[in-house]
């Protein structure tokens, strides 16, 4: 079970240079479920998937509003996310009761980078075992960021955390180059897009994943099931059509009732 | 007994003293958006309650990149107010990161500590003036002394409340051009040192836009006394003196 005799603590470097606790911490993220986001100029969105820990319960809420501006969500433990979504709005209330203006999103990105560094370097501490990508609009235009355990944050276009996340890259990595100049239905698609390859062959509902968005004249927001499942459908019904167009003919009627849109 | 007679000696000591009045203080203030920004202006004098005391005191200053702050009232609470506004301007420099305080924050933030302080009975004893153009935005607002804030086209404190804004009111415009402004502002600052004891004829007149802040050197406006009603000063004022 012990790895190495530098597992102990956090603030105790390995002769590599390493802090392995908080290597651990990243690891984390990683188990979670998968969050993307990705933005144009005018607008972000997240979407991320929900999986329920048994059938019998309801799956635990990884999209959260921080203020009118900004929008976060989270991969890894959840607890945790909860804890810094806590912190992101009181200081997003404070800046708007002393300034009466929003927070810049910059600003917000590193006071809770600034946070999670703090817990890399006490030794009765523990790193926040969650990743966020954070969505927000300010004076600057959009912006979408990832802030990990390390203390370290980054700004993205387009950015995916969580379980099998490398596939929603590998698919935004092919169109990201075009995002700046989406509108916001494009952007929603292409979330729900990455969202689907992150669950490998398992078939895409709306009632597993959550899409939120953020822009301009557009406050933060879940968007609703029901257009998620149209959008999912829309997807699918061309999809299976342009198989079906490959099967030969006597097969089509099979394909296409599979499609019926109403499994929810 | 002892015990307590000290005790009751200590409270006293320890007890503070707040500001209760004023000791030097300014006059009226007055602003007013223009058409390319906001413009300020205000008399340099320094009142020893009714002794002007000192006459090249600056009541107009610049805060951050976007704003412009004007004060009447105690001169040595405006002083700590910039303190507080150049370390608040500091540590938002420090983020490095392009975002900027605007006059609309720095106005919020003012109206914040002026509320705080009135809430812990020791107020700052000024009537604030703050306008600023940031992002082509202009925005003119006042705080007074007990947190009361509002916003405005042309605003003025104390005495140019009753004497300047009626003139503003009157004469104000949308599009009123910098030299049309400037003779405005001129215009209500001679009626106050008419009417108003503690005016001086030493003015500053401010102006900032999105280029940037400009201060006036002092200088001082024509005066004519010898207007009839100052003649006989007593005349439309029967039952006075």
């Amino acid at each position: 079970m012990f790895r190495n005799q530098y597992d102990t603590d956090v603030t105790t470097w390995s002769p590599a240079g390493r802090l392995f606790q908080v290597e651990y911490a990243m690891e984390a993220v990683k188990q979670g479920a998968a969050a993307v986001g990705l933005r144009s100029t005018s607008h972000v969105v997240l979407a991320t998937v929900n999986k329920a820990a048994s059938d019998l319960s309801s799956h635990q809420r990884k999209v959260f509003k921080i203020d009118d501006h900004i929008g976060v969500a989270i991969a890894g433990l959840t607890a945790d996310g909860r804890v810094l979504s806590r912190y992101l709005r009181n200081e997003c209330i404070n800046h708007s009761f002393v300034y009466e203006s929003p927070l810049p999103v910059s600003r917000l990105v590193v006071r809770l980078a600034d946070k999670a560094q703090v817990c890399t370097q006490r030794s009765w501490k523990r790193p926040y075992g969650v990743g966020l990508l954070v969505a927000g609009l300010d004076e600057t235009g959009a912006h979408l960021y990832y802030n990990c355990p390390s203390g370290n944050y980054f700004e993205y276009q387009a950015f995916a955390i969580g379980s099998r996340s490398q596939a929603a890259k590998t698919y935004m990595e092919r169109r990201f180059e075009a995002f700046n100049n989406y509108s916001r239905d494009e952007l929603i698609k292409d979330a729900i897009f990455a969202i689907r390859e992150t669950l490998q062959g398992e078939k895409l509902t709306s009632s597993i994943c959550t899409v939120a968005i953020v822009g301009i004249g557009e406050p933060f927001h879940m968007i609703d099931q029901k257009i998620i499942q149209e959008v999912i459908d829309s997807v699918e019904i061309k999809e299976d059509a342009a198989a079906a167009a490959d099967q030969a003919p006597a097969q089509d009627d099979d394909k296409s009732s599979e499609a019926a849109p109403m499994d929810i | 007994m002892e015990m307590a007679a000290v005790k009751d000696s200590a409270i006293l000591e320890s007890g503070t003293e707040r500001t209760l009045y004023p000791y030097v203080t300014g006059t009226s203030v007055i602003g007013m958006k223009y058409k390319d920004g906001v413009i300020l202006a205000a008399d340099m004098g320094g009142s020893y309650g009714s002794t002007l005391r000192y006459k090249s005191v600056e009541r107009i200053k610049h805060i951050g990149k976007h704003s412009l702050l004007g004060a009447s009232g105690e001169i040595s609470d405006f002083q700590e107010i910039l303190r507080y506004l150049d370390e608040l301007i500091l540590y938002d420099n420090m983020w490095d990161d392009g975002n900027s305080l605007g006059p609309k924050e720095v106005h919020n933030y003012l109206t914040r500590v002026m509320y705080n302080r009135r809430n812990k009975f020791n107020p700052l004893w000024n009537s604030l003036v703050l306008g600023g153009v940031k992002n082509g935005q202009k925005y003119l607002g006042m705080v007074g002394m007990i947190g009361t804030h509002f916003e405005d086209n042309h605003v003025a404190t104390g005495f140019g409340n009753h004497l300047a804004r009626p003139i503003l009111r009157a004469e104000w415009r949308e599009d009123i051009s910098f030299e049309e402004a400037v003779k405005l502002l001129e215009k209500c600052l001679l009626v106050l040192l008419y009417r108003d004891r503690s005016a001086i004829n030493k003015f500053q007149i401010a102006k900032i836009t999105d280029e940037g802040v400009t201060i006036s050197q002092p200088y001082a406006l024509k005066t004519n006394w010898g207007f009839s009603a100052f003649q006989n000063p007593s005349k439309g004022a029967e039952g006075s003196w």
